[in-house]
């Protein structure tokens, strides 16, 4: 993925000397992971394997867990007041559950997030994206110029917004929110993105071209998204995993969970006996 | 229906002549200011120190009060400033949301806050003899800080608890460490930050108690923090309280130059805020 960021823009935000290091093996693996907010327990013997290149759909019922399992993938779970864990979440080889300080900011920035709800910093559209290149020590107006059209062409967002980049983030549309955020997550070059029901405060349309973004991008990402929508999950998902109070039921390829599920608690839910 | 169709009536009329009866007070009061200051405000009174007699009716002005409060007013707000952000941010951002020692701090200031400021400058005072200080500019310019900062604090506190923590997340995600990530907070606040800014100008120039006991009063301009220093409202204090009407009224010009400051910040200020809210998501 570096060296098409290069060709394409001439520059990184990894440093070159750690990047063989940190991108040689970029699998997320999951072991035991257990977590409990106070003395309630939220996810329970989790081990999961989520494949590269692929978009990964976790669902399940409300509540089940799906979002809090993916904020541990990044640790923004540790806002949450009394969480607690245990087990592994393994990031190449780096365990996510152990890394602290400069650490886990390396991880976040490995680790993509587009919210349920677009969230703009309050900033113009330009310091939306350049904002996280800033902040991994990429100056000049040249290099963040380059950036902010890469990553707006990447979206699909260029043409749209290109005689309004300073302008505030704020004005845009709500599905040009959303992918505002993609395209800011994606400057920061992660291996993956996690999308937390990225499309549910989007209208239809909008929402198409996201997931029709998420598509294009499993070339060169690994997309874990959670979604609500099974119709989604169905149209767009390579792998899926079906969690329940915790626990996760099911795991596998897309078309053998949808069609062929073998846990009965799967079927229920894929027939709409519960949601 | 047409019950509920009075009650809507009724309810908008007491809305409206209780607004009346707010911008009422304030046209009066500045109406009295204009009405006995204008006709006696001249360039030597802004312009010019007291003279011997300014206070029985000769010549002179009050430019050494307009320096001293000038002063005070700017060095207290930017000390307050400089002391209430990083408390916003720790109790918000740094502290949990359900922290004990958050809600004891928050209980702290909003007891600070209904404290009179004559009681803040008496303790100073008590600190200063106590120190073997005397009356000064720099007096003057801590006991107003600790007088706005409760002020800062909790007006900046309450926009600050409605700051949506997505954003929070949205940085985090990127990779920025907290300190980081403040930049992103300080942004989405500022408009909070003008408005606290605002009410602890308008309550620092304001304020004659707490300045009366720390700053105590000049007739020169202070070339030194260890000097004293004159302020408007006890030049407008003192100007009252002479018999001679014509002194009264140069109080009332004391006023409204005073009015005019107040006013030229507020605008100021909104302008300001108008400029970095722009991005306010």
């Amino acid at each position: 993925m570096l060296s098409r960021i290069f060709k394409q823009i001439g520059f990184s935000v990894i440093k070159p000397d750690t990047d063989d290091l940190l991108h040689a093996d970029a699998r997320l693996e999951v072991r035991h992971f257990d977590l409990w907010i106070g003395d309630q327990p939220i996810l329970k013997d989790i081990s999961l394997q989520i494949p590269e290149h692929k978009i990964t759909c976790i669902i399940g019922p409300s509540g089940c867990g799906k979002s809090t399992l993916l904020k541990s993938f990044n640790r923004l779970i540790d806002s949450v007041d009394g969480v607690r864990m245990r087990g592994s979440i393994t990031l190449g080889g780096q365990d996510i559950l152990r890394s602290n300080g400069a650490n886990l900011i390396d991880l976040r920035r490995r680790i993509g997030l587009v919210p349920q709800r677009p969230c703009p910093l309050p900033m113009s559209i330009y310091g939306n994206i350049a904002y996280g290149c800033r902040i991994h020590g990429i100056r000049g107006r040249r290099k963040l110029d380059a950036v902010v059209r890469h990553y707006l062409t990447e979206v699909g967002l260029w043409d749209e917004v290109k005689e309004r980049l300073r302008e505030p983030a704020g004005g845009l549309s709500i599905g040009q929110q959303q992918r505002l955020c993609l395209a800011r997550s994606l400057a920061v070059e992660p291996e993956f993105i996690l999308a937390d029901e990225a499309t549910s405060a989007l209208d239809p349309q909008s929402s198409k071209i996201v997931e029709d973004l998420f598509v294009k991008l499993k070339e060169h990402y690994s997309i874990i998204m959670v979604t609500h929508t099974l119709r989604q999950a169905l149209r767009i998902a390579d792998y899926v995993v079906f969690i329940y109070m915790g626990e996760v039921i099911e795991t596998g390829d897309a078309g053998q969970v949808f069609h062929h599920p073998q846990h009965e608690l799967t079927r229920n839910y894929l027939s709409g006996v519960f949601s | 229906m047409k019950s509920k169709y009075i009650e809507e009536i009724i309810v908008k009329i007491l809305m409206a002549l209780s607004l009346l009866a707010v911008v009422g007070f304030a046209a009066s009061i500045v109406y009295t200011i204009f009405h006995r200051g204008w006709s006696c405000i001249t360039w030597e009174m802004v312009s010019s120190l007291p003279g011997g007699g300014f206070y029985i009716g000769k010549e002179g002005g009050f430019l050494n009060a307009i320096v001293g409060s000038v002063y005070i007013v700017a060095a207290s707000t930017f000390l307050g400033l400089l002391i209430s952000i990083p408390v916003v941010f720790y109790l918000n951002i740094f502290l949990k949301s359900n922290s004990k020692f958050a809600y004891v701090a928050r209980l702290a200031y909003d007891v600070l806050f209904g404290i009179p400021s004559i009681v803040y400058g008496a303790f100073a005072f008590t600190l200063m003899i106590w120190l073997g200080l005397r009356t000064s500019l720099l007096g003057g310019i801590l006991v107003t800080t600790l007088l706005i900062i409760p002020i800062m604090i909790r007006s900046m506190d309450e926009v600050t608890k409605t700051f949506p923590r997505d954003l929070l997340d949205a940085s985090y995600s990127l990779g920025a460490t907290r300190l980081e990530t403040m930049g992103v907070v300080l942004r989405q606040i500022m408009p909070g930050i003008a408005t606290a800014t605002l009410l602890s100008v308008g309550r620092a120039i304001g304020d004659a108690a707490g300045v009366m006991f720390t700053a105590g009063f000049s007739d020169s301009i202070p070339s030194s923090l260890s000097q004293p220093a004159a302020t408007l409202p006890l030049s407008i204090f003192f100007q009252l309280s002479a018999p001679q009407a014509e002194v009264q009224n140069r109080a009332y010009a004391a006023a409204l130059v005073l009015t005019g400051i107040v006013l030229v910040i507020s605008l100021a200020g909104r302008f300001i805020m108008h400029r970095f809210s722009k991005n306010k998501i």
